[in-house]
């Protein structure tokens, strides 16, 4: 059991550990995703609030949530931990470096874009989770469920929310533009033949995703 | 003793010893041939330094044929300059331009102090390779060597991994001063070989937990070891390290 | 002059070695423990005896002047390591590696010695193999082999290019397991600078400290110097910057003979000389000898592309002379026969000191094959040579890489220019069969002893004598010595031959930062390296080396008075490192010089102008120099000769012919 548990305060067990929650962090994108993108399909909120309703009320994705908060604070508190020691491992930097000789820079720079995604996060979840969860929607729509489509609405009437969205999207996109594959190598799923099928995959999802959840603010300000 | 044309302007890290706080210096060097190799090229600069009563400026340097591992300095924000898949003694002047400025750094990293000048310390990689890097076999013990046939494909990738020359290359680029080129280089290559499976999971675990310990950084999966690597080790090696660690960890019954 | 005794066992040379093993006295585990050995020196010699001792149970302490133990010269070999397994069923056997060698080294080289290597080659391999080491496999998984000059079989195992690291890397895994369980005490950064004799015997050295420039006392019951070749005696050679015989050269002066010192090894291929400020040469592997052929136009003079010079204008000239070996002739023949093409004018290149070595025709052979392979019939040449590149590719890849990096050029277009240039030293510490030196307790392993070699190494055979040394020889022969030791306890390291040791050490680097004189320590290995070059380089004769000898103790006045380091002695001082070794080599080369002068015959790597037989080839006079020459440091530039006669009882002697 001693090997288990400082497996985990390893070099490679603090990788694994953002490589897992990573993954799943990424699989509750698709799934937020693909609930959010009814707002494209119903522009009376009906679907929406539908499938947040559901979302809502089924124990299992309640369950869930919590692992998907735990997951998340995991992903941001050994992330910050994994920045400062990797700067600590290089206490006088270089004078001058020439990294994109070598790197790109989005992958140099997940400290960065995971910082400004948890500023995002902050504000996205106040304006719905909380909402949702605490304080409660004061409507609800034609099918008796909480308007939350109705606080969308409300949110995106306002371009600079509507630019900070975007921009946000930005961020995750370059986020997972490094991160989708890299949890693959962590994990140790490197392979001559499906190593390249990965990349792909991951490169496709890390602009899809992101570009689809940009789409929801513009489309709901643009009143389509 | 210069036979070039070329006239150069050259930011060095000067740094008289471990402990001393160390500051960029700029030289001038001229009549510089394109045909020198990067070395030769700070001998003729140490050759006017001794000369005017100055101190040369230290760095490492062996067998200057690309081989030894000792050269390693951080040329133009990269380790080893500009030219992909060589060592500084390998990086010929053709590869600059007269009038260039080159700013010449030492290794940077928490395990490799610097000693002087461009000279680090790189005992740290010594210890990694002690704590688990070897085939316990001890002389007199070996069977026919062709007892034990290993498929050439499998031989192969064991000697691209072991053809890590360990000067650190890796750690200088990475920008969290990572190890995890250079161990899972050798890991990989014992792990490929079956007479490596005895000691496979003690071995990346020992190795693993030493490289901890020397104060290198955490991988974050940048790619620039591989990219900047003399000798082309891949990343494969890292993963592959992982797979190991892993089955170690969570698979294996043995205690690490 | 007065002979001095090899040691050699009684019997048989086939059951010498056997026997001896059968017989020598040993030492008991806990005895064991309480032994201290020293070794000086991390290469494939010093690596493989330290680990070796170790796992016997000796307590060990290693040295390097390197920062790790790695980096040790070995690491450069490119081309391969011999030994007797005849893998390849071609008739190999331990006795034509034995008689191989013995002929290569223009027989003057010790049977017993050498019988002994031949023997234990192939557990080299064995042992290599076991470590991990990833030598060159064939596709059904067994390992492969390639040939090398001076032999007719396929005995030659590597690693692509790269054998020697491979091979030391091996051997450092094994010295670095020994280190992590504290049974080898590893000092970096430690150069040797004396020996330390008490009661005549070897007890320990002093090791300066390269960072803090300190002064270190090491004991112990023997002391191994494991410490490589002189080659860079030459300033030029394909030696690493740092390789010197700092350490051979102190145990000379406290009564080690230097034996045959003036054996230097020439290779053939290596890239040319590109102009003054050249700091080291770089060599092309025997094993391309292979596969390229070389050629120099049959005109002199002739400025054309090499690649617009027709077949019918090309002199193939080592398949002209030597028909039988063609271009696997050994390297001292290869290296002559080039010199006297370049002397003729036939020479090639900007500096006409050059000549080719083509893959164009095994290129092509090889693309044939690849395309039977392929099932192509009738390809165009194209095909044909693209195949063919990938195969050459292959095999040797890096050390194409790295010919285009020095030269700019493409060897896969135009062929390799070459030239000889110096890379080993089969002189060295004189060391009987159970390699010590003529100091009790001092043994001297690798290329830094004198023994196996004769007046010319074989291809792939350094690797093979270093390991064999290290591993499987001295690790024997040196309990024969420390069993006798075993009541001796640990000495004090303040004891007063310590402190003259150290005296001696600290008063000559104090001397050199003194001196304050004006010119580079590297301005007078230059000099020293033109003087050795031209007057005892690939040939000598003996109006150069009277003239060397005067020039060299010129420059060695020069040197003390005008020498100027930089710095101070308790720092980190590489030039204070690089005039202590300079400072060695000077006088090593004035005794080189002795040595060439006092062997008035030609054999090997020792070609005297003057004994030659009517086709050039080296002359060699049995009669009178069928022995080893070992000198005795005297003092002050003198030197005692001492002569061990050269038995031949398995072997014929005969001239060497490759023809």
């Amino acid at each position: 059991m001693g090997s288990i548990a400082n497996a985990f305060s390893s070099s490679i067990g603090k990788k694994l550990i953002m490589g897992l929650t990573g993954l799943f962090l990424i699989s509750f994108l698709l799934v937020h995703c693909f609930l959010n993108a009814f707002v494209f399909f119903d522009n009376t909120g009906v679907l929406f609030n539908e499938g947040a309703h559901f979302m809502a009320t089924n124990w299992i994705i309640r369950a869930m949530e919590v692992v998907l908060m735990a997951g998340l604070l995991l992903h941001i508190v050994q992330g910050a931990r994994l920045t400062f020691q990797n700067q600590a491992a290089r206490p006088v930097k270089y004078a001058y470096t020439n990294g994109n000789a070598n790197s790109k820079w989005y992958s140099r720079s997940m400290g960065l874009l995971g910082t400004l995604l948890l500023i995002f996060l902050i504000v996205h979840l106040s304006q719905f989770w909380v909402v949702s969860r605490f304080t409660g929607i004061p409507t609800v729509d034609a099918n008796g469920h909480e308007d939350l489509y109705a606080v969308m609405k409300v949110t995106f009437k306002d371009l600079y929310m509507v630019i900070l969205y975007v921009l946000a999207m930005v961020s995750l996109a370059y986020h997972l533009l490094h991160g989708f594959a890299s949890a693959f190598q962590t994990m140790g799923w490197n392979h001559k033949k499906y190593t390249p099928i990965i990349k792909a995959i991951g490169v496709g999802f890390s602009i899809i995703i992101p570009l689809l959840f940009a789409a929801m603010p513009v489309w709901i300000y643009l009143g389509l | 003793m210069s036979t070039g044309n070329m006239n150069l302007t050259l930011k060095i890290w000067r740094q008289k010893n471990t402990k001393d706080q160390g500051k960029m210096v700029d030289y001038k060097v001229s009549e510089i041939s394109p045909d020198m190799s990067f070395l030769e090229m700070f001998d003729v600069l140490n050759e006017d330094l001794i000369t005017k009563g100055d101190d040369p400026i230290a760095f490492d340097h062996d067998c200057r044929e690309g081989i030894c591992g000792m050269c390693s300095m951080f040329i133009n924000g990269r380790p080893h300059g500009p030219k992909d898949a060589v060592t500084t003694c390998q990086l010929h002047m053709r590869s600059f331009k007269d009038g260039d400025t080159i700013v010449v750094e030492p290794w940077r990293a928490k395990a490799f102090p610097v000693v002087k000048d461009l000279t680090v310390d790189r005992s740290a990689f010594d210890r990694v390779i002690a704590a688990g890097g070897f085939i316990s076999v001890n002389t007199g013990n070996a069977q026919d060597a062709n007892n034990l046939p290993i498929p050439k494909a499998q031989a192969d990738s064991a000697f691209e991994a072991a053809a890590c020359i360990g000067c650190g290359a890796c750690v200088a680029t990475c920008k969290n001063a990572s190890a995890m080129l250079f161990v899972s280089a050798k890991i990989s290559q014992l792990a490929l070989l079956p007479q490596g499976q005895p000691e496979r999971y003690k071995r990346v675990q020992n190795m693993v937990a030493q490289m901890d310990a020397e104060g290198f950084g955490n991988c974050t999966n940048t790619g620039a070891c591989e990219a900047e690597c003399p000798k082309g080790i891949s990343l494969e090696n890292i993963a592959r390290m992982n797979r190991d660690y892993y089955s170690a960890k969570f698979v294996s019954e043995e205690e690490g | 002059m007065s002979a001095i005794n090899s040691n050699i066992p009684e019997g048989e040379i086939t059951t010498k070695w056997t026997k001896f093993k059968s017989s020598v006295a040993l030492v008991n585990p806990s005895n064991k423990r309480t032994l201290e050995v020293i070794v000086v020196g991390t290469g494939l010699a010093g690596a493989s005896a330290a680990a070796t001792l170790a796992e016997m149970g000796y307590k060990v302490k290693a040295f390097c002047f390197q920062d790790s133990p790695r980096r040790a010269h070995s690491i450069a070999a490119q081309g391969g390591i011999n030994a007797a397994k005849n893998y390849q069923n071609d008739g190999d056997s331990t006795y034509r590696l034995f008689y191989d060698t013995i002929k290569g080294g223009d027989y003057r080289s010790r049977e017993a010695n050498v019988y002994r290597l031949a023997e234990v080659s192939a557990n080299i391999i064995d042992q290599a193999v076991a470590q991990g080491v990833p030598l060159a496999r064939e596709y059904g998984g067994l390992l492969d082999n390639r040939s090398f000059g001076g032999t007719q079989v396929q005995r030659t195992f590597y690693a692509a290019g790269q054998t020697g690291q491979q091979l030391l890397l091996g051997a450092y895994s094994a010295l670095e397991r020994q280190i992590g369980m504290g049974k080898v005490e590893m000092f970096t950064r430690h150069e040797m600078l004396e020996v330390v004799k008490i009661d005549g015997k070897a007890r320990g050295i002093i090791a300066r400290n390269l960072i803090t420039g300190e002064l270190e006392r090491h004991f112990g019951h023997a002391v191994v110097l494991a410490t490589g070749g002189y080659g860079n005696v030459f300033y030029l050679s394909t030696n690493a910057m740092g390789s010197n015989v700092t350490a051979a050269w102190k145990a000379n002066k406290q009564g080690a003979y230097f034996a045959n010192p003036c054996y230097t090894q020439i290779h053939p291929t290596c890239i040319p000389v590109s102009g003054d400020h050249q700091s080291k040469l770089t060599l092309m592997s025997e094993s391309l000898r292979n596969d390229g052929r070389i050629w120099v136009p049959k005109k002199k003079d002739d400025n054309r592309k090499a690649t617009d010079i027709p077949e019918e204008e090309r002199d193939y000239y080592l398949e002209r002379r030597y028909p039988a070996f063609g271009n696997l002739v050994p390297r001292d023949v290869a290296s002559r026969a080039a010199k006297e093409r370049c002397d003729a004018g036939y020479g090639v290149g900007s500096s006409k000191k050059a000549v080719y070595l083509d893959f164009t025709f095994n290129t092509e052979r090889y693309g044939k094959i690849e395309a039977n392979k392929n099932n192509l019939h009738q390809p165009d040449h194209e095909t044909i040579m693209r195949l063919g590149r990938e195969v050459v590719k292959e095999k040797y890849g890096n050390l194409f890489d790295m010919y285009k990096q020095i030269t700019g050029e493409d060897p896969y277009e135009t062929p390799m220019r070459i030239y000889p240039a110096v890379h080993y030293t089969m002189g060295g510490l004189w060391v009987d069969y159970n390699l010590m030196t003529t100091v009790p307790g001092l043994y001297c392993t690798g290329e830094a002893n004198f023994s196996d070699h004769g007046a010319n190494r074989l291809g792939a055979s350094a690797l093979m004598q270093g390991l064999a040394d290290g591993y499987f020889v001295l690790p024997y022969t040196i309990g024969a010595y420390l069993s006798k030791e075993i009541s001796v306890k640990a000495i004090p390291t303040d004891h007063p031959a310590f402190a003259e040791a150290e005296v001696r050490a600290k008063s000559a680097l104090d001397h050199f930062i003194n001196i304050k004189g004006t010119k580079s320590v590297d301005y007078f290995h230059k000099k020293l390296g033109l003087i050795m070059w031209d007057k005892c380089g690939m040939a000598r004769n003996a109006e150069g080396l009277k003239e060397a000898i005067a020039e060299i103790q010129q420059l060695k006045k020069d040197f003390w008075s005008d020498v100027r380091v930089p710095g101070a002695a308790d720092e980190y001082n590489p030039e204070l490192e690089k005039a202590g070794r300079v400072a060695d080599f000077i006088e090593l080369g004035e005794l080189m010089c002795l040595d060439a002068l006092n062997r008035n015959e030609s054999c090997g790597g020792h070609f005297r102008e003057e004994y030659q037989t009517e086709e050039g080839e080296a002359l060699r006079d049995d009669e009178n120099y069928a022995y080893v020459a070992a000198w005795e440091n005297k003092g002050d530039g003198t030197f005692e000769l001492h002569k061990e006669e050269l038995k031949f009882e398995n072997i014929k002697i005969a001239q060497r012919s490759y023809k």
